[in-house]
């Protein structure tokens, strides 16, 4: 098949679609232009297997960091509340320790108080002034006699 | 002598070398991400390379290619539209980015500013078209395949790739023609 014949082909195949106008053409011409001359750039550039190795290396150590921060996040905010709950435990117990320190000190100064009154009672009973013996000894016949 | 294996392994290695820019072409112009038409043309010739000894010549090597490709391709958005989440990490480039690129004729500065929005309209085209009508119209118009060749490339009826071809263009005129 000659080129007139090829030409007459493709025009009659093509009668329809090729029907276009000059600017039209213009436009579709730098179209193929503008990606011909993108794909030869592209294609003869470096390879980018090594930049995506390098990217998805790039993920998954910033992956990792934020993984590794997200734990030790966790890990530090679980050991900061058990912190915080031993040392509220300790307090309370600190509070009752001396609340029954208090309780007690307070009992044996009630017992010292009382066993101080006894005293002071034993030796005033003991101790009775001269001028009230007779008075004395008349309250104790008193009893004896009935 | 060359073993029939080593021979195969040298019509393979001729045939990468020959389609490869084109596939690639393809692949960056349908994604407008060259990584991504990096790995899919990688995986295109991968495939091929597997099912190498089926191929029997009934169309040429380059129809083949470019069918694998847009299955590929296919794939590859069936999978991103499964995947939504994927759409975070694309790196396709916009279009105005994407018509940046112009080879350098002897023209005014005009003239190439002009030159870059009617592409730019063109890209935009591009963009909102179906898959299908995408394909066809790259695989026509930027590969300069002929309708038959389409017509194997992408599985359909010569009619149907010119439906395609036609809704297309008319779309690229709207686009065109709105923004003169």
């Amino acid at each position: 098949m000659n080129s007139d014949q090829e030409f007459a082909k493709h025009a009659g195949q093509h009668a329809d679609i090729e029907a276009l106008d000059p600017e039209l053409q213009q436009a579709l011409g730098d179209f193929k232009a503008s990606v011909h001359a993108w794909g030869d750039a592209m294609v003869s550039r470096p390879r980018t297997v090594q930049h995506t190795v390098v990217r998805r290396a790039w993920r998954l150590a910033a992956g990792t960091v934020l993984a590794s921060v997200l734990i030790a996040g966790a890990v530090t905010a679980e050991l900061y509340e058990h912190h915080e709950h031993q040392v509220q435990q300790a307090r309370i117990a600190a509070e009752h320790k001396a609340e029954e320190q208090q309780r007690a000190l307070e009992a044996q100064r009630a017992r010292e108080d009382q066993d101080l009154l006894a005293k002071v009672d034993s030796d005033v009973s003991r101790e009775v002034p001269s001028a009230l013996e007779p008075l004395a000894y008349l309250m104790s016949d008193d009893t004896t006699t009935k | 002598m060359a073993s029939a294996d080593e021979i195969a392994a040298q019509q393979f290695s001729d045939t990468v070398a020959a389609c490869r820019p084109q596939i690639f072409r393809f692949l960056l112009a349908s994604t407008r991400d060259p990584d991504l038409a990096e790995t899919l043309t990688q995986e295109c010739f991968l495939k091929a390379h597997r099912s190498w000894s089926q191929f029997r010549g009934e169309s040429t090597a380059m129809t083949w290619l470019m069918r694998i490709a847009i299955n590929l391709q296919k794939d590859h958005w069936r999978n991103r539209r499964l995947q939504f989440w994927r759409h975070a990490s694309t790196s396709a480039v916009d279009v105005d980015e994407a018509s940046h690129w112009l080879p350098s004729r002897e023209s005014s500065p005009e003239q190439q500013l002009l030159a870059r929005e009617k592409v730019a309209h063109v890209w935009r085209a591009v963009r909102d078209l179906s898959e299908r009508q995408r394909t066809v119209f790259l695989l026509r118009f930027v590969e300069e395949m002929e309708l038959s060749e389409i017509a194997q490339s992408t599985g359909l009826s010569e009619g149907t790739v010119k439906a395609h071809l036609s809704r297309a263009l008319a779309r690229v005129r709207a686009e065109l023609g709105g923004k003169r």
